[in-house]
């Protein structure tokens, strides 16, 4: 399935169509809100406008100063809510107006919190329309009136996932670079995080890694499809983390995988061949088994937690690498971005994927990552609030 | 990764008591020995040959001896040899004892290798070596498993199938294409390869997966502390995966419309139970991993398919070995990954691949590969489900042994050049396997007969004492047969008239009975060759018009003398006297036996007119047939008697081959070469297929590239209702295909 949006004027990029929106169209009124709904975790990008005139002050309603507020001076919100302050964009110009762009995410099973915070603090009175995507979007559409009074704008999560990741890339030009990759990846002793200049993105595979995976192909900033998904994704992890060693968060579960050790866990190449199977051109080191020492119960018996943790990961990650490398070569595209939750604060997986790229596609594919890996979609809707397609 | 686990392996069971000399039968002659030893099964190869009787034929000189009452020809039994492969599976378990039994009845000594592949070959080389004194010799396995891969698809029809659970048979076989390359074989063992084949010598692995059957297992015992891969299956078979999975539905609260994924789609495998402070049943987690792995596997398997433009793909491994529950959800994966573009694959003797291409590459001085082999149902155990409680009668054996037994054909096989879709012939016109009424009926049928058959079997070995003692062992055997096609009628591929025929025939020769009608066809040639100058004369007599009809009448008069019909077997029985005349009335006019009084007036009549024509017959004995050795002589009778014939023979423009056929249908797919040859030498341009059993239990919608006629009379009552005629009634089917007119040779099959 290919996705076209509506065309727009040739040769604009997204950086710019706020601008020409602001001429035709009144610009939507604060608060500006972008949310993605996840299966696992809420994404929630706020902007705030640090340009605001006396003026502006004055006539400014006090909830919507209280939401500022609340939302700026917390890093944490309530027991589960984080603002990811260092992916924080400041200085930023969205549809004329300059301010900070904020990163929040809480876990989508606390959402009900949520729509109680909102709730108390009167959104509704803002009249504010909120521009939500992800399957929640719609899940949850009938709480969101119910319990908050608030009306959603229901957007398609891939839409925004795509002018999201443009978006956001074209507007990253001080601070680290959005767009990176790892130097040497087949080298653990030399694979550095290097920033990658994404210049003419096109045609890209999209890889987004959230509670499950989707793969997209992108033609144009409003041509792509999704060419497949799959359901082993981080949901799969973190799940089956927390049935193997009793773990409930990610952050504990990558915590174990760091310690763990997979090959005590997998049955390699070498545990079959005593070394490479070289009629196929196998390495040794090589995975011929995900768990497959596990049907041995002394096996079973000798692995740690820690083990069973890091062989998770590596699974997981591997198949989505050897989906994608699938998916590279059948479409022809040869430089892959992975983003989605999945990846936060998991360098492992990265630097397994960027391995497994480069190895198996004997150094054809590149894998790149992107700072926000999250947040595109929540982008996206936010995006769309300002400058509906 | 192709290897099975090597785990939980059972302790050697010397106690065990076995029947071997029904499961490792020839050992007397075995040579070329191969062993496959996987995770739990161990499979072993050996080839052997087989001495049994054979009826043949010999023409007594005439010209010497001149009373009426003399015997037509000499049919003597003799001794003949034939090559089988010999397949039996058993559980590791057993793999000590067997290997005793083995050494104990092992007469050739020429054997000095046993070439060995899967996993477990090296953990028992040392055992092997020392109980059979045997080097063992390791094959890739890989490499191995496609030789034999190869080697099923080109020599058993209807080895690949469709799995459909909730089809009315589970089990759809496939036609072979005659061209069997190129396809994907995907290897679900511990891990998964995937190979893709594009010749007998030319392959490659493209790719694999380390999530495979081991994954499902080390990660099964781990979660639900079941230890043994069937009983993880069992768990699976009972759980709900939507417990721990988060469908689609769980995230949208419905279907996520824009791309057509619907609610109930897994969106994050094991997604729900990301959560300390909740319990999941072992059979849902079993379940969830269950559909997470094949449908990782289906999803990799049509990438590949896709990448390389492949729409056959063959799935095995002890993942998929028979578990219904396996092959459901890898054909439900690869529906919906390839929208229904390309189709799963299962192979009925999958688990032997791996030993029959390790025997192929240490039999290569036998050139195995030039010949044609046929599956011999009387010493094959078939398909049977593992489904735990499906049918009463599967497990019986299977735990233990299971065989398979591959018999050389003297011919090799091939296509009938002038099929018109040979990818899409199919032989049979009733398909039993999908048709429950016609099954019971037929079932019942051929156990009806089995008295009978019985009878005739013992009279037609009147010298010899102990055929009783061995047309009982037949009943015993072939009735056993009949009862398990009752609950399996899917072991042997599609159940057809057909196969229950030749099922029958290969338990006749299984115990000596090769030719049970030999003396009544005799007799019954004997006396139609007296009739036959009476009858060309009359035919003669006729005008142009009224002769034909009658000829027509005469082959369809002389189709009513079939022992294999029982409504005329009934009457023939009972009434000794019944011949030609009551024949003649019945179908109110003309004369002839089958063959002598039938056909060859007919092909007189084609040479008259200046037609060539191929006479093609049985290679060997089927029911009251005639065989090509039967027809040569009686065709050096007739030629003495009438120079038409004799001048066809002289002049190259009668000619008789043998269709390489043993059975009383006629597979079109798998004919003599030479036969072939001659075919499309002669250009042939006309076909008729005379008899019930080969037009009408086959070959009635076979379409042919060139005309043709199908003739027959119905001698079955329930197939007459079934075709919307009554018993006796004739069937005349002439076809042209499109834009083809003149004739010129003809070919008549018999």
């Amino acid at each position: 399935m290919r996705h076209r949006r509506d065309s727009r004027e040739d040769g604009e990029t997204s950086g710019d169509t706020c601008r020409k929106g602001q001429t035709q169209t009144m610009t939507s009124s604060f608060p500006w809100f972008g949310m993605d709904i996840g299966g696992t975790l809420v994404k929630l990008v706020y902007f705030e406008p640090k340009d605001i005139t006396a003026e502006e002050e004055q006539e400014e309603v006090e909830n919507l100063k209280s939401i500022r507020r609340y939302l700026t001076s917390n890093i944490a919100y309530g027991t589960t809510g984080i603002r990811d302050v260092h992916l924080e964009l400041q200085d930023l110009t969205l549809c004329g107006r300059k301010g900070n762009l904020h990163f929040i995410r809480f876990p989508t099973h606390d959402l009900p919190v949520f729509l109680q915070m909102g709730r108390n603090k009167h959104f509704s009175s803002l009249h504010t329309t909120l521009c939500a995507t992800g399957g929640g979007a719609y899940k949850f559409e009938n709480d969101f009136r119910t319990m908050a009074d608030l009306q959603l704008h229901k957007l398609d999560e891939l839409d925004c996932l795509v002018r999201g990741v443009l978006y956001i890339d074209s507007v990253m030009s001080s601070g680290p670079s959005e767009c990176y990759y790892f130097e040497n990846p087949t080298d653990p002793d030399h694979c550095v995080q290097k920033p990658y200049l994404l210049e003419n993105p096109y045609p890209l595979l999209l890889v987004n890694i959230g509670s499950g995976v989707s793969i997209l192909a992108v033609y144009s900033e409003n041509n792509y499809k999704r060419v497949t998904g799959t359901s082993l994704g981080g949901g799969t992890f973190l799940g089956l983390c927390c049935l193997l060693t009793g773990c409930s968060t990610f952050e504990e579960a990558l915590e174990m995988a760091s310690e763990g050790e997979s090959t005590r866990v997998d049955k390699l190449v070498r545990d079959i061949y005593g070394g490479d199977y070289e009629r196929f051109g196998l390495p040794g080191w090589a995975v011929a088994s995900s768990f497959g020492n596990m049907m041995s119960k002394e096996k079973r018996e000798s692995v740690s937690k820690e083990d069973l943790a890091r062989a998770t990961l590596v699974t997981i990650t591997n198949n989505i690498g050897s989906i994608t490398r699938m998916c590279a070569l059948n479409e022809n595209i040869e430089r892959v971005v992975f983003v989605g939750n999945f990846l936060r604060v998991n360098t492992l997986s990265m630097k397994l994927l960027a391995y497994a790229m480069d190895y198996w596609s004997k150094g054809q594919l590149k894998a790149l990552f992107l700072r926000h890996e999250g947040y595109f979609g929540a982008v996206g809707a936010l995006l769309e609030l300002l400058h509906p397609s | 990764m192709a290897e099975c686990g090597r785990v939980d392996s059972h302790t050697m069971d010397k106690s065990i008591t076995l029947p071997p000399d029904e499961i490792f039968r020839n050992l007397e002659n075995a040579k070329r020995f191969a062993i496959d030893i996987g995770g739990s099964l161990t499979k072993l190869a050996y080839y052997s040959t087989v001495k049994h009787k054979v009826a043949k034929v010999r023409s007594f000189d005439h010209s010497t001896k001149e009373a009426a009452s003399d015997k037509l020809y000499e049919i003597s039994v003799q001794e003949e040899v034939t090559a089988r492969l010999h397949f039996i599976k058993f559980e590791n378990a057993y793999i000590e004892t067997c290997l005793d039994f083995i050494k104990d009845h092992l007469v050739n000594t020429e054997t000095k290798v046993i070439k060995a592949t899967g996993g477990g070959a090296h953990k028992f080389k040392v055992l092997i070596e020392r109980k059979l004194g045997l080097k063992v010799d390791k094959e890739d396995e890989m490499s191995c498993l496609i030789k034999g891969c190869n080697f099923v698809l080109k020599n058993i029809p209807h080895e690949a199938f469709v799995y459909a659970k909730h089809a009315d048979s589970e089990f759809r076989f496939q036609t072979t294409d005659p061209d069997i390359f190129p396809y994907l074989l995907v290897n679900i063992g511990s891990g998964v390869s995937i190979a893709k084949v594009e010749s007998e010598d030319k392959f490659e692995r493209i790719g694999g997966s380390s999530i495979g059957g081991g994954t499902f297992w080390g990660l099964g015992a781990l979660l639900t502390k079941t230890k043994r891969f069937d009983e993880l299956l069992q768990l699976a078979s009972k759980g709900q995966h939507s417990s721990v999975d988060m469908l689609v539905k769980d995230i949208y609260g419905g279907s996520y419309g824009y791309l057509g994924l619907t609610g109930d789609l897994i969106a994050s495998s094991f997604g729900k139970s990301a959560t300390a402070d909740k319990e999941f049943s072992k059979e849902d987690m079993a379940k969830s991993l269950l559909h997470m792995i094949s449908n990782d596997i289906g999803q990799l398997a049509c990438l590949y398919a896709r990448l390389h433009n492949l729409s056959r793909v063959y799935f095995g491994g002890f993942f998929i070995r028979g578990h219904p529950l396996t092959m459901h959800t890898i054909t439900y994966s690869i529906n919906f990954f390839t929208k229904g573009e390309v189709q799963a694959l299962f192979l009925r003797h999958e688990g032997y691949l791996g030993a029959i291409g390790a025997f192929l590459k240490g039999a290569e001085e036998d050139n195995p590969n030039q010949y044609s082999w046929g599956e011999n149902y009387a010493g094959s155990s078939g398909l049977m489900s593992v489904s735990p409680d499906m049918y009463p009668m599967q497990r019986a054996r299977s735990g233990t042994f299971d065989m398979l037994e591959m018999d050389r054909l003297d011919r090799q096989l091939v296509n009938l050049p002038l099929l018109q879709e040979p990818s899409s012939y199919i032989p049979d016109t009733v398909d039993l396997t999908e048709d429950a009424p016609a099954r019971e009926y037929w079932l019942f049928c051929f156990e009806d007969a089995l008295d009978g058959v019985v009878k005739r079997a013992v009279a037609s070995q009147p010298d010899m004492p102990e055929a009783a003692v061995r047309a009982e062992k037949f009943r015993q055997k072939y009735r056993h047969k009949l009862q398990t096609l009752r609950y399996q009628p899917f072991a042997y591929g599609s159940l057809t008239v057909r196969s229950l025929l030749d099922t029958r025939e290969h338990c006749l020769n299984e115990f000596n009975f090769p030719d049970p009608y030999s003396k009544i066809k005799e007799r019954e040639n004997d006396v139609a060759l007296k009739y036959y100058q009476k009858v060309v004369k009359s035919l003669e007599e006729l005008s142009w018009e009224d002769r034909q009809f009658a000829l027509v009448r005469g082959v369809l008069a002389g189709n009513v003398f079939d022992w294999g019909a029982k409504a005329v077997s009934d009457v023939l029985e009972s009434d000794p006297e019944f011949g030609f005349e009551q024949a003649k009335r019945q179908l109110e006019d003309n004369s002839g036996v089958d063959i002598i009084l039938g056909v060859m007036p007919l092909v007189r009549e084609l040479l008259s007119r200046g037609t060539e024509v191929v006479l093609a017959s049985n290679s060997g004995p089927a029911l009251n047939d005639v065989t090509n050795g039967e027809l040569q002589i009686l065709t050096e009778r007739i030629a003495a008697m009438d120079p038409v014939i004799q001048s066809g023979l002289r002049d190259d423009r009668l000619t008789l081959v043998q269709n390489g056929s043993s059975s009383p249908c006629l597979d079109l797919s798998r004919l003599d070469k030479a036969l072939a040859m001659v075919v499309r030498e002669r250009k042939t341009d006309l076909v008729i297929i005379e008899g019930m059993g080969r037009a009408i239990h086959t070959n009635y919608f076979a379409t042919l590239s060139c005309e043709s006629l199908k003739l027959a009379v119905i001698k079955n009552s329930w197939l007459a209702d079934r075709l919307g005629g009554k018993l006796f009634s004739v069937v005349f089917k002439y076809e042209v295909p499109a834009g083809k007119p003149s004739q010129e040779a003809a070919v008549l099959t018999p």
